[in-house]
């Protein structure tokens, strides 16, 4: 078997990334949310759980609040960006603001069972399956 | 009341030498503000964790990078994306006026932060008039 390189799987990735960017998935809720900040992914996870991935580099956790409700997720904060007093301005391309976002997802979520989690500026957002929701094989007599 | 807030699109890193990995490396967005005493520059790389940051000054220039962790994407079913993911790096020319023995750098919640004092000399003083 072949040893996987991993900056070849870098890329591939990348790849991956760009052809989900015009995926059709949130197209069935509705909601065409695309380009509101803050920034996500969402990625399967298993066969019936999903998986939200959020850049929301140096936020306050105080100042970020998460709300999920049968299939959408309401995401509100504040990015600041502060500077001490006295000081002279070379170069800014951070943004700062208010946001307040709401991602529809095509499944319902069970409410009690999201985690969330938030590190390194990425904030992770485990969004399992409600019960009820999942296939049931149906036993056929 | 702050500003809306809108979606920066990530900036491919092009202008630089040529690169033997074949993945795409970004530029992470940058403030740079003064000080009487030093320069500071915050970069946003959002997650880039502590230990994966380096920071080279190789004649004037400064030169960060800040590498992601991919592996917990290897086995992920992207099914819808807004941004890419990516390592990041950026350089930046210094001038004379910085110390290049005292430099300072940090990272917390995706954010580095680059403190570059500035050499006494050229710190500003004022002059006491007798």
């Amino acid at each position: 078997m072949m040893r996987t390189d991993p900056f070849q799987t870098l890329l591939a990735l990348q790849r991956t990334f760009d052809r989900a960017r015009t995926s059709n998935w949130l197209g069935a809720t509705g909601s065409s949310a695309r380009g509101a900040y803050p920034p996500v992914n969402i990625f399967r996870k298993g066969r019936h759980d999903f998986l939200a991935v959020v850049e929301l580099p140096g936020i306050d956790r105080s100042e970020l609040d998460l709300e999920v409700r049968e299939n959408a997720i309401r995401l509100r904060g504040r990015k600041g960006v502060d500077y001490g007093p006295d000081v002279s301005l070379h170069r800014r391309e951070r943004l700062q603001g208010d946001f307040d976002r709401t991602i529809t997802v095509p499944i319902e979520i069970d409410a009690s069972q999201v985690k969330a989690e938030y590190r390194d500026g990425l904030l992770a957002i485990f969004l399992p399956q409600a019960e009820a929701a999942k296939p049931r094989a149906v036993a056929i007599d | 009341m702050s500003p809306e807030l809108s979606v920066q699109e990530k900036q491919e890193l092009v202008d630089r030498e040529e690169r033997t990995v074949p993945a795409r490396y970004y530029v992470p967005a940058a403030d740079i503000y003064e000080t009487e005493t030093a320069l500071s520059v915050i970069l946003e790389m959002p997650g880039v964790k502590k230990e994966n940051v380096t920071v080279d000054l190789e004649r004037n220039v400064l030169r960060v990078e800040g590498r992601i962790e991919f592996a917990n994407y290897e086995d992920a079913d992207a099914v819808y994306t807004e941004y890419n993911i990516g390592h990041f790096s950026r350089s930046f020319s210094i001038g004379n006026a910085v110390d290049p023995n005292r430099i300072e750098a940090s990272a917390s919640d995706g954010i580095l932060t680059l403190t570059l004092h500035k050499k006494t000399e050229v710190q500003p003083r004022r002059i006491q008039i007798s």
